[in-house]
């Protein structure tokens, strides 16, 4: 009784079912004529794979590079009945996945989780679920830098130019150096790809652990920069392919350990510092699949009808 | 002096350029042969660089047409063509060395990446290829290729000039404009530029044109010598022919303002 009580708690913790939003707001925040516009830029961003679509960014109760973007096109295609789920460094449980999730609780009143197999639609800041995403969800990125080649070359009217032309001989560039100067490709996050072998994109910054995970994924991914006011999109099924040539090819990161808590050597691994002797444990930076995997465990172990 | 083949390379055919009411170029016309160097000389304000940018693909000109003979498509217009195809050739089929060497190099990237770049930009993708021909180039151009790692703005300017030169060789196009391309380096390091670029010019058979106030260089460098003057070409023939023995009153008065030793 005891223990169903918890696990019902835990439950509870873990989703929770749609309520009435706050009064005062219209649904989701922002009004429906700016979320008209959003879904239009949306729409062409869809058409034209990993092509970068400017829209009118409003002002949200939240500071840019908090993701001002990701909220707003989350605000522009979340229904009534969609289940939401906010991820920040793939934990359900930062600052930032916390209040996004509540923020949308309060103004929209949605239903949410933090199972990525329950979800609808799942923003995120800078981790795709190591959970394989299934057809119809909607992935949302919230991006900083929408502009792939911005460092590399500083003008908005020359690297538009470069992007109409499919002129990326630039970005090679880039990677040559990081060859030239350090042996391999350092660039380990926001890795540079290119999307439907036409427009260079930048994934956001995403580990490039996760850059696979793009390549012709089944759901509909959703690019917003708030800042920078821009949108771009990866329908499902759309090929991504990471840079690199032909004798370095692209690597992802791989780890010695396997996580602390449950044993994963599958999935991208965080690096705790534990103590003040420099000890150190390695765990899976996406908590709901960490989470998942050792209840599965213990569930083996004690098998239910045997007292534990 | 090397037999020319029979076809130009580049025509400017009754080419103008205004900005505004001010006239930078008149009713130009010229051709350009493989191989050959031409010299494009006058005071500041004639028209050269305006020149030059029409020719090179960067400045639409306001009246004419330039014509250049591609590789494998013929003559084509080179303001008719689409501007993509436009850059392709501007990374393959020709040049630009910069008067400063900073507007031609990119200076946050090593020399090997500069030279590597253009490969990268037509499709290189194999880095062991790039780097090797990056080697080839910095030799060629007598720059240590210990130093291929090396931020260009760590580099002396003549070796920077030097770079911008690999920088447009490694494509090995055939033609290649220049525009001022010793004014900032000192006499000495100037020298030893102007032999290195009649050297190249010469072994790989690549056409130049060439814009310089500097009367000592276009004797060195150029066959074939254009004087201009407010917009217009006053004078043009063999450069000794020209220098020797100048018709138009101003080029006589540029010949003889030059100093001599």
């Amino acid at each position: 009784m005891m223990e169903s009580v918890i696990e019902q708690q835990q439950q509870q913790q873990y989703q929770q079912a749609a309520v009435e939003p706050e009064a005062g707001y219209n649904f989701a925040f922002l009004d429906e004529q700016t979320k008209r516009m959003i879904r239009r830029s949306i729409l062409k961003a869809v058409a034209i794979p990993g092509y970068q679509v400017p829209f009118g960014g409003r002002e949200m109760p939240l500071p840019y590079g908090w993701g001002t973007g990701g909220i707003q096109v989350t605000a522009a295609v979340l229904g009534r009945d969609d289940v939401l789920k906010v991820i920040d460094q793939g934990s359900d449980d930062t600052t930032n996945a916390v209040n996004i999730r509540r923020f949308f609780r309060r103004t929209a009143g949605v239903a949410t989780t933090e199972r990525t197999a329950d979800a609808t639609l799942i923003q995120t800041r800078h981790r795709i679920p190591e959970t394989p995403l299934s057809s119809g969800q909607i992935m949302i990125y919230q991006v900083p830098v929408p502009e792939p080649l911005r460092w590399l070359e500083p003008s908005e009217q020359q690297t538009r130019k470069l992007h109409a032309m499919a002129d990326y001989g630039l970005m090679s560039v880039g990677l040559y150096e990081d060859i030239a100067r350090l042996g391999k490709i350092a660039t380990s996050y926001d890795y540079p790809v290119v999307v439907n072998n036409r427009y260079m994109m930048r994934p956001s910054p995403i580990p490039k652990f996760d850059n696979p995970k793009l390549d012709r994924s089944p759901a509909l991914q959703l690019f917003g920069a708030g800042r920078e006011k821009r949108i771009y999109a990866v329908p499902p099924y759309t090929s991504v392919k990471s840079l690199d040539f032909e004798d370095y090819p692209f690597e992802i990161e791989s780890w010695e350990h396997s996580c602390s808590l449950c044993g994963s050597d599958a999935s991208f691994l965080d690096e705790l510092i534990v103590d003040d002797h420099g000890a150190r444990m390695y765990v899976c930076s996406d908590s709901d699949y960490c989470r998942q995997r050792v209840a599965a465990q213990s569930a083996q172990s004690t098998p239910s009808g045997e007292p534990s | 002096m090397m037999p020319f083949q029979s076809s130009p390379l580049l025509v400017a055919e009754n080419l103008s350029h205004r900005f505004g009411d001010f006239t930078a170029c008149d009713n130009i016309n010229l051709q350009l042969y493989p191989g050959e160097v031409l010299g494009i000389v006058g005071e500041s304000g004639s028209g050269k660089s305006t020149l030059l940018n029409c020719l090179a693909g960067h400045l639409a000109p306001s009246a004419g047409q330039v014509l250049f003979s591609t590789r494998d498509e013929g003559v084509v217009d080179l303001y008719r063509i689409s501007e993509a195809r436009r850059r392709l050739l501007s990374r393959t089929d020709w040049g630009f060395v910069h008067q400063s060497a900073r507007d031609g190099l990119r200076a946050k990237v090593s020399a090997g990446a500069n030279v590597g770049e253009r490969l990268m930009a037509v499709g290189a993708r194999n880095y062991g290829q790039i780097r090797g021909e990056a080697m080839h180039w910095l030799e060629r151009v007598e720059i240590d290729t210990a130093r291929i790692d090396d931020l260009p703005r760590n580099f002396s300017g003549g070796m920077q000039q030097r770079l911008q030169i690999a920088r447009n060789l490694v494509t090995k196009p055939r033609l290649i404009f220049m525009d001022e391309p010793t004014a900032s380096l000192d006499v000495s390091v100037q020298a030893r530029l102007l032999d290195l670029l009649r050297q190249l010019v010469s072994q790989l058979h690549v056409a130049a044109v060439i814009v310089t106030h500097d009367l000592a260089v276009a004797r060195l460098l150029a066959h074939r010598l254009m004087v201009m003057r407010q917009g217009q070409v006053v004078e043009q023939g063999l450069t000794d022919q020209v220098l020797d023995d100048p018709q138009h009153p101003y080029t006589q008065l540029l010949a003889s303002s030059v100093l001599q030793a």
